[in-house]
């Protein structure tokens, strides 16, 4: 028997006025593509609170979509825009947390974009695939209060002033 | 108390059961899932014995939430959302999971389809545990309306209004109502006279007992939300007392100083320091140009005051506001016209005998510069020769990537006047000749046989510079024949270029004001292009006209009096209902940073100074949920995507991960963490 492959779970937010109908275009016109994502619709991409993104991935999940209208096509007016802000820090904390960019990825996608959204999810799920499992869960220390005393004991030293 | 939720897995007859197997689904939902009591599939949820399935339960079983698994909330959300309030839930005590859409349609494996639908359902049955009770708002409509815009289009939208039995504001900003259309000649494809037919509408309007016009004004101001807008009107001082003047005309005739029109007769005729755009502007009344005016540059003259009969001139007249209450607001603001000295390669401003197609209007109009006769810049020698330029700025991604629709049907009645009022030869240089309406084929045809010339190709250049015998004093058009195949160089005395129909230079800048979005481009963006064309994303604010993008008068017609209609509908019910996911500012929490101030493109969001802390106006709120995710303290909720609703949500949806990670337990509620 072959071994088995690797099925990333991926979280995604999709903007009620684009995206989402860029997924629901997707079904009508029955263009297939992968079933590790799963949807959550906000009504903006501007909804989108990091802590969402790492709330999924301390979950479980191996990476996260965020999908919005494109630029200039937001339903409300420029959300999308502080979408994009967030975004681009919310990366360069992840990164600084070791977890690799394609993990969590930013879609545009109108509502005649099927098509797209439904290429971005296959080309995600494959890359996240490759990357292997995130596991962030499985790297919370046993004792979860002991390692929070032991950040908190490494916090006081870092702050010690040398005498 | 724990909630009691009823899952309804439709099958959509073999759409999802023909993938997802639905009855496992079901089976397992009810099983596994905490707190659902009922769990149900069928054939199809969303025809009215699905429906009444779900009442019954609701009765039975006292069910206080529901999830329906089936197509895409878009489809069938309203549809449940009912069912539930008919048997007396909140309607949005309701979830849908999108398990048609998402996963049947989508999913190759029915396997992984079926997992695929199990954690859509979990998320939907997490999320659904914690979602309350909500009411929309409702609020009184003030039957007054805002019009801003005088053409054809604020004028339809006003008199269907005003005739409708409800008062309007009629605001314009130049000194006469009429736009664009009053400055045409002849509109296509029926030939009749633009004056003809628009007067009468102009001086309805001024005639007209429910309707308010308020021409050089210009709104400053817009507070408020749909049903109860407060407008601040700026009256710019016309120095011409409205409630003296009679129109009789004695000033314009006495006023010594003569000065170029660059704006109703584009720079091809003069007025007088005092004067009104055109001898049939509604309102009859004369402004001063103080930029022109010799009293003002000079502090002498005065005649107009002196000849004026009923001691109407008011030089001390200051600019004065107005508030105004309305409940709803349209849009007609019109369009400007493309610069065609943007394109230098077509000469226009260079070589004097280009004419704008605006221009041309003007001198066939009998009322015009030339009283309507086509002659050249020299005002006396008829053309014998002319060449009509399509797509000017359309069609050019240089310019504008789209079609000013308009152009194809104006030159085919340039050529059609010029070739009845000289003997002139009219060649039409075209991409596409573009007749799509009632009666434009056949006017085109008709073009056809009178005569005038069609060269499918776009015109390279215009230039004086002759080469070849016969083009001494002419103008040259270089054109590609790409029907034949050839270059052409055609020498002739005067050139119409069609030039297209851009938005307002300040569209994006009125955009703002009114909340409203526009296209790349700048024209305002309606809420649906196809199915909501003359209403906007912001509630209470209409656009109809140019304003929306190019388009002809029975097109703008149109759309004026749909967006009266729609005004209309509004006042008739008397009360509008506010959609009640919405953002709201704990005021406890919040530290009156402001940082949501600024987020907001509706300007929802305001400080309260007193009080220091920041609010939200419901009304204003339109539910995207941005300043929730943005407040560092946690102090804003969005109504139904609350912070605990999606989260529950990520748990739902990940529910088959978790439960072989474990991941749940360090969301154990913690003292916080000793600095």
């Amino acid at each position: 028997m072959a071994e088995e492959r690797f099925e990333p779970k991926i979280v995604a937010f999709l903007c009620n006025w684009c995206s989402y109908r860029a997924a629901d275009l997707a079904g009508t016109a029955r263009i297939k593509y992968q079933p590790n994502v799963r949807m959550i619709r906000v009504m903006c991409s501007g909804r989108v609170d990091p802590t969402f993104v790492l709330k999924a991935l301390s979950l479980g999940a191996d990476g996260v979509m965020i999908a919005g209208c494109h630029p200039g096509e937001c339903h409300y007016l420029e959300q999308n825009y502080k979408a994009m802000r967030r975004f681009s820090m919310l990366r360069h904390s992840l990164r600084a947390l070791g977890i690799e960019d394609e993990r969590v990825r930013l879609q545009w996608a109108s509502a005649a974009e099927g098509v797209q959204l439904a290429k971005a999810i296959n080309e995600m799920v494959d890359q996240v695939r490759a990357l292997g499992p995130l596991n962030w869960p499985s790297n919370w220390s046993e004792d979860v209060d002991a390692a929070i005393e032991r950040i908190a004991e490494e916090h006081t030293e870092a702050m010690e002033v040398p005498a | 108390m724990s909630e009691k939720v009823g899952v309804y897995i439709c099958h959509c007859g073999t759409n999802i059961a023909g993938v997802v197997d639905v009855e496992e689904v079901a089976k397992w939902a009810g099983e596994n899932l905490e707190d659902v009591a009922v769990s149900r599939e069928y054939k199809f949820m969303c025809s009215s014995l699905g429906q009444e399935l779900i009442e019954d339960d609701i009765k039975n079983e006292g069910l206080t939430r529901v999830v329906v698994a089936a197509c895409s909330p878009h489809l069938h959300e309203k549809t449940f959302r009912r069912a539930c309030s008919n048997a007396g839930l909140n309607p949005y005590l309701c979830q849908m999971a999108s398990i048609r859409e998402q996963v049947s349609w989508v999913v190759e494996d029915n396997e992984a389809a079926t997992e695929k639908a199990k954690a859509m359902i979990a998320g939907a049955v997490n999320r659904v545990k914690l979602h309350e009770e909500l009411e929309p708002n409702l609020v009184p409509v003030n039957p007054n309306t805002l019009v801003v815009g005088g053409g054809i289009a604020g004028i339809q939208a006003s008199l269907e209004l005003a005739d409708a039995g409800y008062p309007v504001y009629l605001v314009e900003r130049e000194p006469s109502i009429g736009g664009h259309m009053a400055q045409f000649d002849k509109t296509f494809p029926t030939l009749d006279c633009a004056a003809c037919i628009l007067t009468p509408k102009m001086s309805d309007v001024g005639a007209h007992p429910n309707i308010n016009m308020l021409t050089y004004c210009e709104v400053e101001e817009v507070s408020g939300y749909v049903g109860s807008f407060n407008v601040r009107i700026k009256k710019k001082a016309k120095y011409v007392d409205e409630e003296k003047c009679t129109g009789c005309g004695i000033c314009i005739e006495k006023c010594p100083k003569k000065v170029l029109d660059n704006v109703f007769e584009v720079g091809m005729g003069y007025r007088k320091s005092i004067d009104r755009p055109f001898p049939q502007a509604v309102p009859n009344i004369p402004v001063i140009d103080t930029e022109s005016c010799t009293y003002f540059q000079r502090g002498k003259c005065k005649a107009c005051e002196i000849f004026c009969p009923t001691g109407a001139i008011d030089f001390e007249q200051q600019d004065s506001y107005l508030d105004l209450d309305v409940g709803n607001i349209i849009l007609t603001t019109g369009y400007d016209l493309f610069d065609c000295k943007a394109m230098p390669q077509y000469g226009y401003g260079r070589l004097a005998n280009v004419f704008t197609s605006l221009e041309f209007e003007r001198m066939c109009n009998a009322s015009g510069p030339t009283e309507g006769k086509i002659v050249l810049r020299d005002g006396v020698t008829e053309p014998k020769s002319v060449v009509i330029i399509h797509c000017v700025g359309s069609r050019d991604e240089n310019h504008n990537p789209y079609c000013s629709a308009i152009c194809c049907m104006s030159a085919l009645k340039f050529g059609h006047l010029v070739m009845e009022k000289t003997d002139a030869e009219v060649t039409s240089c075209y991409i596409d000749i573009r007749t799509t309406q009632k009666g434009y084929e056949e006017f085109y045809n008709r073009l056809l046989e009178e005569g005038m010339n069609f060269i499918r190709g776009k015109v390279a250049e215009v230039t004086d510079a002759a080469r070849l015998p016969g083009e001494e004093d002419k103008l040259i058009v270089q054109v590609e024949d790409t029907l034949l195949g050839i270059q052409r160089r055609i020498p002739v005395d005067m050139v119409i270029l069609m030039a297209a129909l851009e938005p307002r230079a300040d569209a994006k800048d009125v955009g703002l004001q009114f909340g409203i979005s526009c296209s790349m481009e700048g024209w305002f963006t309606e809420r649906h292009p196809k199915l909501d064309p003359v209403a906007t994303m912001t509630d209470g604010i209409f656009i109809a006209g140019a304003a929306q993008g190019p388009k002809d008068i029975p097109a703008t017609i149109s759309q004026g009096a749909a967006a009266a209609a729609r005004v209309q509908g509004m006042i008739s019910v008397g009360e509008v209902s506010i959609e009640p996911v919405v953002a709201t500012i704990h005021e406890e929490n919040c530290s009156g940073c402001r940082i949501c101030n600024t987020l907001c493109p509706f300007n929802a969001i305001e400080y309260l100074e007193d009080k220091e802390v920041s609010y939200i106006n419901a009304a204003l709120c339109k539910g995207c949920g941005t300043c929730v995710a943005a407040c560092p303290a946690q102090a804003i909720t969005g109504a139904h995507y609350s912070n605990e609703q999606i989260f529950a949500e990520i748990e739902g949806l990940l529910y088959d991960v978790i439960s072989g990670n474990g991941a749940k337990a360090p969301r154990v509620e913690r003292e916080p963490v000793p600095a």
